[in-house]
């Protein structure tokens, strides 16, 4: 069994400041108020995905999915503990992100074809298909600030679902679009899944995930709580 | 796939990383560009009226008008090949420092060698830079510029210099600025001094005449202020009689210039990567 994602021992705190100027933070010291508050977004986490499987991460608002996703992708540095990964990740943490409004739908392909990682040939074999499974090539010349919000979501998850990764993070997107263009998102990450490409996935979506993903991890308050098939940790998760 | 190691996400190689990705830093300054000028009907032209416009200000006001003239030959041609040094390091620096926290939507979601968008801002500069030397090439040949090997190495010296120190101190301060936005306040601060501690409206002999010995070697351990004397050397003095004196040991000081930006570039990346670990959730 070929390891792709490890985390482990993995601790990430925030420091909330709420005075950053000068002045407000003199002012905090003498009426000795703390300038600073702590919070705990992952405890001591430890996880081991295996290459090819797929991992539901479950959990309330709050509970440190996102964190850990950010983690796993290296937008984020843990604090204690170490994470390592194998091939390329790809995340789709916030799908459309390095959309910029004022490009045409295809330029922005383009640019977020790079920023996941691929190359001028990759984006230029795949652009095609990428606009196919957008549904929008009418629309494809046309700067996206014209574009309706869920236009805009379907290009940016057609751009990440060809964007080929060997681990793909995925924070909350198959809520996209009306529900044709979800089940086909759906069956694309199935599909990408069958081709033994590593998923991880947050959702609060838990019978879908449970269906998604084989394998299921429940966080609560940054601890690693339940780890099991999905179906027993969704049960788990909603008994309390 | 899995003939590749496991590796730590998010710690990349720093600006190495970054001519790994040129496809995305090309398209990064497209982007730039695009959006700078959208909705203008004039679009990058507007960036050879401007140094146009100025230029003939320059030789009417301060030349004729004001007769700087008679004390500097060609004292449009010896300025403007001043400022058009300064105006690169300005807006390369300037635009470097508020690059990441410009780019917080994409460092907070994705991870990307963020040393991407300094080197993005640097090369929009220089591509703002291309047309105020077209102006000034126009200019000096107007006054009887003829080039020499001289000339040429000293511009391109200087061109290298001002790149690396605008990208070192633009990484540096774009990074600092992530946790206190005062760094584009005091690079703007920096910047507007720019135009004033270099020999870019006044010649370097005046300096050398009222500083002590050591103080002007200090003066001239400025990559900034040797990039504008390498830049009159290239663009001014072959347009005059030849008759000025130059800054003694143009070459050497104009090597250690290089070092010193050089320096600055390996600093910058320190702290940059010292920094970058806290990008994420400080934005």
């Amino acid at each position: 069994m070929v390891t792709a994602v490890e985390v482990q021992g993995v601790t990430k705190d925030f420091r909330l400041s709420h005075e950053r100027s000068l002045k407000e933070r003199v002012v905090a010291t003498v009426r000795g108020r703390r300038t600073t508050e702590e919070f705990r977004a992952l405890d001591d986490v430890d996880l081991t995905v295996a290459s090819g499987e797929s991992v539901a991460l479950l959990g309330f608002n709050g509970s440190g999915k996102s964190t850990l996703l950010k983690v796993v992708s290296g937008v984020m540095r843990p604090d204690r503990g170490r994470v390592r990964v194998r091939g390329r990740v790809a995340g789709l943490i916030e799908v459309g992100a390095g959309f910029h409004p004022d490009l045409t739908g295809r330029e922005n392909v383009f640019m977020n074809g790079a920023i996941l990682g691929m190359d001028e040939r990759q984006v230029t074999q795949r652009f095609d298909d990428i606009v196919a499974f957008s549904e929008i090539e009418r629309f494809i010349d046309t700067e996206v600030k014209h574009y309706s919000s869920g236009m805009f979501l379907r290009l940016a998850f057609a751009v990440a679902v060809h964007s080929d990764p060997d681990v793909f993070l995925i924070d909350e997107i198959l809520a996209v679009g009306d529900e044709p263009f979800q089940r086909k998102c759906l069956d694309r990450v199935r599909a990408l899944s069958g081709e033994g490409r590593t998923l991880v996935v947050v959702s609060h979506d838990l019978d879908m995930v449970a269906g998604l993903c084989t394998r299921g991890v429940l966080l609560e308050r940054g601890r690693l709580v339940a780890d099991g098939p999905s179906h027993e940790v969704v049960r788990r998760m909603r008994e309390g | 796939m899995s003939a590749t190691a496991l590796v730590e996400p998010g710690r990349g190689r720093g600006l190495l990383d970054v001519l790994d990705r040129r496809f995305l830093l090309r398209l990064l300054v497209k982007k730039e560009l695009r959006v700078r000028y959208r909705g203008s009907a004039l679009g990058m032209l507007w960036s050879y009226v401007k140094p146009a416009t100025q230029f003939l200000a320059f030789y009417l006001a301060l030349g004729v008008f004001l007769e700087l003239n008679r004390g500097t030959e060609d004292y449009a041609v010896y300025l403007f090949s001043g400022i058009v040094v300064i105006n690169y390091f300005g807006e390369g620096f300037g635009n470097a420092t508020r690059s990441v926290v410009g780019n917080a939507p994409l460092v907070k979601k994705v991870y990307l060698p963020r040393e991407l968008f300094p080197a993005a801002s640097v090369w929009v500069s220089a591509v703002h830079l291309l047309p105020q030397v077209l102006v000034l090439l126009v200019g000096a040949v107007g006054f009887g510029w003829r080039p020499d090997l001289g000339a040429v190495v000293a511009a391109v010296l200087a061109f290298v210099m001002v790149t690396l120190l605008a990208l070192g101190l633009g990484m540096l301060a774009g990074a600092v600025n992530v946790l206190f936005r005062d760094a584009e306040n005091l690079v703007d601060l920096v910047i507007m001094l720019a135009t004033w501690v270099s020999p870019v409206l006044y010649t370097w002999d005046r300096v050398a005449a009222v500083l002590p010995g050591w103080v002007f070697t200090l003066y001239q351990l400025n990559p900034l202020t040797v990039a504008v004397e390498l830049s009159h050397r290239a663009f001014w003095w072959p347009a005059t009689s030849r008759e000025a004196a130059l800054p003694p040991h143009l070459l050497w000081t104009g090597l250690l210039g290089l070092g010193v930006s050089v320096l600055v570039v390996l600093v910058g990346q320190l702290v940059f990567r010292r920094l970058e670990g806290r990008f994420a959730q400080e934005l």
